[in-house]
Parts: structure tokens; sequence; C-alpha cells
């Protein structure tokens, strides 16, 4: 089981700064271990960000994002009580899905 | 064997996933917003990933405010910030010119979502990287950064 995505959300007037850390080692398949095998690729492909459900950011990655990576974005209409959702999937098919309440 | 690849490299072919739509199983708006965008993001130079994404010329545009260091010590963790000034820009692409598959990130925004994005990076080597923003209008906006990195991120 992955770790919790880290999500918050700060409202500075009309818009909401949101910060998104996912844990995921994002590997690139070019990499070997200190036995000198190859690390297999596995790198979130897909994720969305939600208000109350409804789509405000989807996005696609590649290997080339860092390694648990941070991501931030910003909207406006967002207000205390929001419920703001992330999930991503990755390469592997595994999927995580974490929410928190606007405080 | 490339049946093994692609199911190793990620994800399940839109062939694969067609019983279970049949079926009932899966939605076909979730499957369509989840695809993963393969041949854009496996090509191997800049052109081709904006060819195989559908952009065609993009128009350099001072609107793209794009904020990255000059230098860069780790190549591994990169952070790039890029705000686009113009109206109606419904997606941000992030390409990496020199890294063996540049296209990094295709980000779309929807409802109250700002263009705006923080993004963390592994860069090979030094590079320019590439912020492409399409706007409602179909039209494509470009502004670019040199990134001179001291330590390659691919390899770590």
């Amino acid at each position: 089981m992955s770790e919790p995505i880290r999500i918050r959300a700060q409202l500075q007037g009309e818009i909401a700064d949101i910060r998104v850390l996912m844990h995921h080692p994002m590997e690139t398949g070019q990499r070997r271990d200190e036995s000198g095998k190859p690390v297999p690729v596995h790198f979130i492909q897909t994720f969305s960000v939600k208000l109350n459900g409804q789509a405000l950011i989807d996005g696609q990655l590649n290997t080339s994002i860092s390694r648990n990576p941070l991501f931030a974005f910003k909207a406006g209409g967002i207000k205390a009580g929001d419920k703001l959702s992330v999930q991503w999937t990755d390469n592997t098919g595994a999927q995580r899905q974490d929410e928190i309440t606007v405080g | 064997m490339e049946l093994r690849r692609k199911l190793l490299k990620g994800g399940v072919s839109a062939t694969l996933l067609a019983p279970l739509l049949g079926a009932g199983l899966l939605t076909p708006g979730r499957v369509l917003a989840s695809e993963w965008k393969r041949s854009a993001f496996t090509a191997q130079n800049a052109a081709d990933a904006l060819t195989r994404l559908g952009v065609a010329a993009s128009a350099e545009s001072r609107e793209i405010e794009f904020k990255a260091p000059e230098i860069a010590e780790n190549g591994g963790k990169v952070e790039i910030e890029i705000l686009c000034k113009l109206p109606n820009t419904r997606s941000l692409l992030i390409i990496a010119e020199k890294n063996p598959m540049p296209l990094c990130a295709e980000l779309n925004f929807n409802g109250k979502a700002l263009p705006y994005a923080r993004v963390q990076l592994k860069l090979a080597e030094t590079m320019r990287i590439r912020a492409v923003a399409r706007t409602a209008d179909g039209r494509n906006h470009v502004a670019f950064r040199e990134i001179k990195v001291t330590l390659g991120g691919c390899g770590g």
C-alpha cells in the first residue's frame, strides 16, 4: 500500500494555493540497483485533482517527473468546507486516492 | 513480445479494455479521461512529441511567465513554475528538450483552476525547457528557459 497523498489548500483571498505531494518512486527504468540489476520502470501516468467531485486539473506524467513529486496549482472558487481530492494511477495499474476538507 | 513489452511498460491497451466497456464495467468517460498518451510520452524528440499531440506551430509568447533556476546542481529535482496569462488557456505541456523522452507532463485545467503549475523535473543534462500553452481558440503559445545542470538526474 502506498503512502497517502499529502494535499494542502491555502486560501489567499479569491485564489487558493493547492499543494500536492505524491509519494512515488517515479523509476525511469534506466537505473540499476546496488547488485547491478535493472530497476523496473515504475511511475505515475495520470492524476486528477477534484473539487467537490468536479475536475479541476487532469494531468499526465512521464518518468522524467521527480521522485516523490510536489506539485502546486491555483484555483478560484474554493471555500472552507470544500472537499479537495487527488487520485493517481501508475504504470502498474496501482491507484491511490486521498481527500481533504479545506480548512 | 511486443504485447508483453507494452503491458510491462504500463497501462493496458484500448483493445484489452474494449470487452470491459461492453460489459458496462467501465464507463467510456473514465477510460478516455485516464488513457495515458503513450505515443507522445515515448517520443524521442520534442518535435515528434508535439506532432503526436496534434500541436502544430506555436508562437512565442511573453504572456507565459516561466520561472526556472539558471543553474541546477541536482538534475534529479529541478523545480519550474509556469503561469500562463493568456485568456482561456486549457492546457500546458512541459518539454525537456534533451531528455531521452522529452515530454514531461500535460496538464489540463478545468472549472476555476488557473493555468498555473509548479512541477519538479528530472533533467539529464543542461538543456532548454519548453512550456507550451494551448488556448481554447486552438492556438499554441510557447516560452523557453535554459537550465544548466551540473549533475544529471536520469541515472539517479
